[in-house]
């Protein structure tokens, strides 16, 4: 295919959403709510369809790189707005466009409710969120991944907050762009500090002179990238505003903080993984921050019984995950897991909307049950989801999960120890949710069983695709052990990513670590439905318990030792330093010079008097040492 | 030729407003003249660039050896067009406001224009000083006669501040002067003085303390607040849109190629209270109850910015700054013209009485949300260009200085999006609740500023192709 071509058809895959922005931002559709989902909808699914095409292309000819225009051209500094089209951003895009679509055909129906201005702001929203990832993943430089990286977060912002009347959901908005906002200054710095090294943010470029950077550039580098990553991809300690988020509308938490936005700061790291593999301090920390967030994360989930809460504090620990195998040096076992990720986490949230659809916005599971009667397609897909994350075999959760895993072996038994604890907690909380929700009798109000009824065909069909999806997409991606050379995704990031670790075991120790953490898996899951099958949990937790459900009080800890002091010293520079102290001092001056013009003032009449005899008093001075040039010359040089 | 309009236009134009009597005559009258003069500068950068068009020399004062001498480099049609494109857009988005003394109003703002056009072009210390007082006079009396109820005293501290300035400045003139070999004031032969290092020292405090507090850098920010705050609106919008940069401007061609080894010797000290002062106006901002003060402190934020990119000397940084001084102004026009519309509709600007604004003003949300954006530097905004290599020059001088500078960037997010939450968001209050679209013609304006800042967000090259001269002027050895 010839590179003219490549190169509009990826700017039609990025303008196309932006154009259905445009037009539903402008009202084009006025109030046919029907005009304007299928808009929003078309212009998502022709950008999948063009990234097919483009996924086909690469896949026959190897990576694309096109550039449109400069950017910035300082003469030292070079910037060109340019596309990469590679093995790992044709991924990403089928990922961005191909579950983003389900999700916009599933908004349609999901958000039927609302009023057509709002309808279609909410889909102006959703396609421009489209429009920034698709930059986010195409851009060849690290400028262009900004742009991408901070629209993706002013989107996230404008759909947390999107029922703007309620100032509860306006504050996490503002907290998600804020959090965000501290990783984008560490990226930020890691671009400058690479300018610095390289004067380059080229893809390429960066690459291949990787290895004149000095052991401590490429350390900074990375940590201050990583630093970004942890607060577009929550991780300890930026990661309390994904639960907050949960505030937008359920298929926005669907795409945006499961999906798609969340896993930028995988995807940034994996399209790096040539300077990541430089760094073993940076490589260490990532593990380690990864491996915690997942296990912290994960106990929180325990006790949380707000259906999406749940499955967002899931999603914080499954990053968790994420991380933990970049940093083992598992680059493709982290973007694997981003893909399964991105759909039965999709697939969970799209099912618990079906729910909170079928239920009049109610997410508390101690008030549901038994639902199972009552809403057959969700229940089944919602299940699969649960066993794909869970990591059950053949599920899609299993594979991705077991190649981080066995890399995290290789690299540390410990990390591999913990990380199956973490999983064991996954299985636990996931059947715990499923139980309470679906098994059981129904605890809710007459008034809501009457209602009860599965959801229309636009919201089950996406559920039923991703269910599929979660089902079969493991099979991208089957391990050695089993079949060699069957793992399609690793051969086909081979280009972008070079093979870590994880590989040199022993067929024999990767079936025991398998076997270990599939039983445990299972077992969890076992004991969960057995235990809230018939006695969930409806009351308030004590003990250790309300220390998870209130979430180790993170939340209140960042309160008082962030926000709180950050306030009173605002307030203390505010009413003391710049009231008593700088302006106290000026207006001293100010009150001396008032008290000796007032005399003079009582020549003038009208309040601009004074000022006027001040500047013509200037003047004469002026004009007086003008007059006599021999006399300033002395005077001045006399002043030095 | 076209230099000599920019300024003769203003000029006549104000001094004929001066007569004027209608209100509706008076502002017509001033829209019709700063469009013209738009549309000479615009012909001037992009149609008729000849040196000759853009430079004018004729003798002035000729017992002093100063001579009426302007030119316009890369920075200069920047700052031009930023005044030129500001005068419209104030009047225009301000055309429905009344003011006593109509004639007298506008002709004020033209002699102001005319004076801030001035100090971008001119190349003689002399007339460069006078064009400096002729954009200051008139900016006194619109703030004494026009502004609000705390006016005098707040002029009159805008007043001493400024006073204090000049003054200093002007005993710099006068010591270069003397100075230089022959006694003229052409900034040429000032560019080749080499003055010892202690006269350096001495003046750059005489020039830099005058310009720093017409940016102002902190600590001599106190009076900006509070004029911001009196001072009638379409005033407001020309003082921190246009007349700050006279002082970021100055700094560029007045004081750091004149005195190169006191900048370099003295770059420490600036850049740490630029810093200092970009920390603490962002948390000031943050506990501002008010729309215009909140505005002004940000704005003395992004300044202190601007300062500290100067003084780097890094090549990118003050590319950084030249395009920005454009950026923000557009920008902070756009917020003041939100600030003025509310004020004028709801009778308040303070958030603890605004809410829920975006229910029944949804496009001026829209507007207004670009705006925010855009002060807070989002990428494809026009400030994000400005930051990105304003920052990258920091960055390149002091690992530290920059990561701690960049904590504004966080504040900033913390503020603007509290303005936005604060005024547009939540439920509607009783200020609010009988609230309407705003008018027309400010929808308009902004809409066209909007564009401004999202086109030149994305496409910003010919900015920065227009001031590589001006950047390679000022610091040639590197």
């Amino acid at each position: 295919m010839s590179e003219t071509f490549v190169k509009i058809l990826l700017g039609f895959i990025v303008l196309w959403p932006f154009a259905g922005f445009v037009l539903n931002g402008l009202g084009w559709h006025g109030n046919s709510k029907k005009a304007i989902a299928r808009y929003a909808c078309y212009m998502v699914l022709s950008s999948f369809v063009a990234s097919v095409v483009i996924f086909f292309a690469i896949k026959s000819h190897g990576a694309y790189t096109v550039t449109y225009f400069n950017f910035l051209d300082t003469g030292s500094l070079k910037i060109s707005f340019s596309f990469q089209a590679d093995q790992l951003s044709s991924l990403f895009l089928l990922i961005i466009t191909g579950v983003g679509f389900l999700i916009h055909v599933y908004s349609a129906a999901y958000m039927h409710e609302e009023e057509p201005k709002h309808y279609a702001r909410y889909f102006a929203y959703l396609n421009l969120f489209i429009f920034f990832m698709l930059l986010l993943v195409l851009g060849a430089n690290y400028v262009i991944m900004f742009f991408g990286w901070e629209g993706v977060g002013l989107c996230s912002y404008l759909l947390i907050g999107y029922w703007f009347k309620n100032n509860e959901y306006n504050y996490a908005a503002r907290k998600a762009f804020i959090m965000n906002r501290i990783g984008d200054l560490g990226f930020l710095l890691g671009i400058f500090w690479l300018i610095s090294k390289l004067a380059t943010v080229d893809y390429a470029t960066v690459f291949a002179q990787a290895q004149s950077l000095s052991n401590f550039d490429v350390t900074m580098i990375t940590l201050l990238f990583f630093v970004g990553a942890m607060g577009k991809s929550a991780q300890i300690p930026l990661y309390t505003w994904l639960p907050d988020a949960m505030a937008g509308p359920t298929p926005v938490s669907a795409l945006i903080h499961a999906a798609t936005m969340v896993t930028a700061g995988i995807y940034m790291i994996a399209r790096s993984n040539v300077l990541y593999s430089m760094s073993e301090v940076t490589m260490n920390i990532v593990a380690i921050v990864g491996l915690v967030t997942a296990l912290f994360a994960a106990t929180i989930a325990l006790k949380q019984n707000d259906i999406k809460k749940v499955l967002a504090y899931s999603t914080v620990s499954q990053l968790g995950y994420m991380f933990l195998g970049l940093g083992v040096g598992a680059y493709t076992g982290a973007v694997f897991h981003v893909m399964t990720h991105a759909f039965f986490k999709a697939l969970l949230f799209l099912a618990a909307g079906s729910v909170i659809h079928a239920m009049h916005h109610e997410q508390d599971i101690r008030k549901m049950g038994g639902l199972k009667k009552y809403l057959p397609i969700t229940h089944i897909t919602f299940l699969l989801g649960c066993l794909a994350i869970a990591g059950i075999p053949p599920f899609s959760g299993f594979f991705s999960k077991d190649e981080i895993l066995a890399a995290a072996y290789a690299k540390n038994p410990l990390y591999w120890g913990l990380g199956v604890a973490g999983a064991a907690m996954t299985a636990f909380y996931m059947f715990r949710l499923y139980a309470t929700t679906f098994l059981g009798s129904f605890r809710g109000t007459h008034d809501q069983e009457h209602h009860l009824k599965e959801s229309p065909s636009a919201m089950t069909i996406p559920l039923i695709i991703l269910a599929l999806l979660s089902v079969l997409g493991g099979f991208l991606g089957i391990p050695e052990v089993f079949a060699h050379d069957s793992h399609l995704l690793k051969t086909f990031l081979s280009p972008v990513i070079a093979t870590g670790a994880g590989e040199h075991l022993e067929h024999g120790t990767e079936y025991m670590l398998m076997g270990i953490s599939v039983a445990i898996a299972a077992l969890a899951v076992i004991f969960a439905i057995s235990k809230y099958k018939k006695t969930p949990e409806l009351g308030e937790p004590a003990g250790f318990g309300k220390i998870l459900s209130n979430k180790w009080y993170i939340d209140e800890l960042y309160d008082t030792v962030i926000v709180k002091p950050l306030n009173v010293l605002a307030g203390f520079l505010k009413n003391i330093i710049e009231k008593s102290g700088i302006d106290g001092l000026v207006n001293g001056v100010g009150r001396l010079v008032n008290y000796s013009s007032r005399q003079l003032r009582l020549l003038q009449s009208g309040q601009t008097g004074s000022y006027i005899l001040f500047m013509v008093l200037a003047m004469i001075v002026i004009i007086f040492l003008w007059i006599d040039d021999h006399f300033i010359y002395k005077f001045i040089s006399g002043l030095f | 030729m076209i230099a000599v309009l920019l300024i003769l236009i203003p000029v006549l134009g104000g001094l004929i407003s001066l007569f004027l009597k209608e209100a509706g005559t008076a502002r017509s009258w001033a829209l019709l003249s700063s469009v013209v003069t738009f549309a000479v500068a615009l012909s001037g950068i992009f149609i008729y660039d000849h040196l000759n068009e853009l430079s004018f020399n004729a003798e002035w004062v000729t017992s002093l050896g100063s001579n009426f001498s302007l030119s316009m480099d890369g920075m200069g049609k920047i700052l031009c067009l930023l005044t030129t494109f500001s005068f419209p857009v104030v009047f225009a988005a301000t055309y429905k406001n009344n003011y006593r003394q109509p004639g007298s109003f506008y002709g004020l703002m033209l002699l102001m224009q005319a004076g801030l056009t001035g100090v971008f072009l001119a190349t003689d210390g002399l007339l460069f000083y006078f064009f400096w007082e002729l954009a200051l006079i008139p900016a006194y009396f619109l703030c004494s006669i026009w502004g609000g109820e705390k006016r005098i005293a707040v002029t009159f501290k805008f007043f001493i501040y400024t006073f204090i300035g000049s003054v200093l400045m002007l005993a710099g003139i006068l010591y270069l002067y003397f100075q230089t070999p022959g006694h003229t004031f052409s900034l040429q032969s000032w560019y080749h003085l080499n003055l010892p290092a202690n006269s350096q020292n001495v003046l750059f405090w005489l020039f830099f303390i005058a310009f720093a507090i017409k940016m102002p850098v902190f600590p001599f920010h106190t009076w900006q607040p509070d004029t911001y705050e009196q001072a009638p609106t379409g005033v407001t919008m020309i003082l921190s849109g246009v007349m700050v940069k006279m002082g970021i401007f100055a700094v560029i061609r007045w004081l750091v190629p004149v005195f190169p080894l006191a900048t370099a010797h003295f770059a420490n000290v600036v850049i740490t209270l630029s810093v200092i002062g970009m920390i603490y106006a962002s948390l000031l901002a943050i506990r501002q109850d008010d729309i215009k003060r909140l505005v002004a402190y940000s704005s003395i934020a992004h300044i202190g910015l601007m300062c500290a990119a100067i003084f780097t000397q890094n090549k990118i940084g003050l590319e950084g700054v030249i395009i920005q001084m454009f950026n923000h102004g557009i920008n902070v026009i756009g917020l003041w013209i939100v600030a003025d519309t509310i004020e004028k509709q709801l009778g308040t600007r303070k958030f603890s009485e605004l809410g829920g604004l975006a229910q029944k003003a949804p496009v001026l949300a829209v507007l207004f949300m670009v705006m925010a954006l855009a002060n807070i530097a989002l990428p494809l905004t026009n400030s994000f260009v400005g930051e990105f290599l304003m920052f990258n020059g920091l960055f390149q001088y002091n690992v530290w200085i920059a990561g701690i500078a960049g904590l504004s960037i966080i504040l900033a997010a913390v503020y603007t999006l509290n303005m936005m939450q604060k005024i547009f968001y939540g439920d509607t209050v009783a200020a609010t609740v009988h609230a309407q679209e705003t008018s027309k013609n400010v929808q308009w304006v902004l809409a066209i500023l909007v564009i401004l800042v999202i086109a030149l967000g994305i496409y910003p090259q010919p900015m920065i192709n227009l001031v590589k001269d001006t950047v390679n002027a000022v610091l040639p050895n590197l």
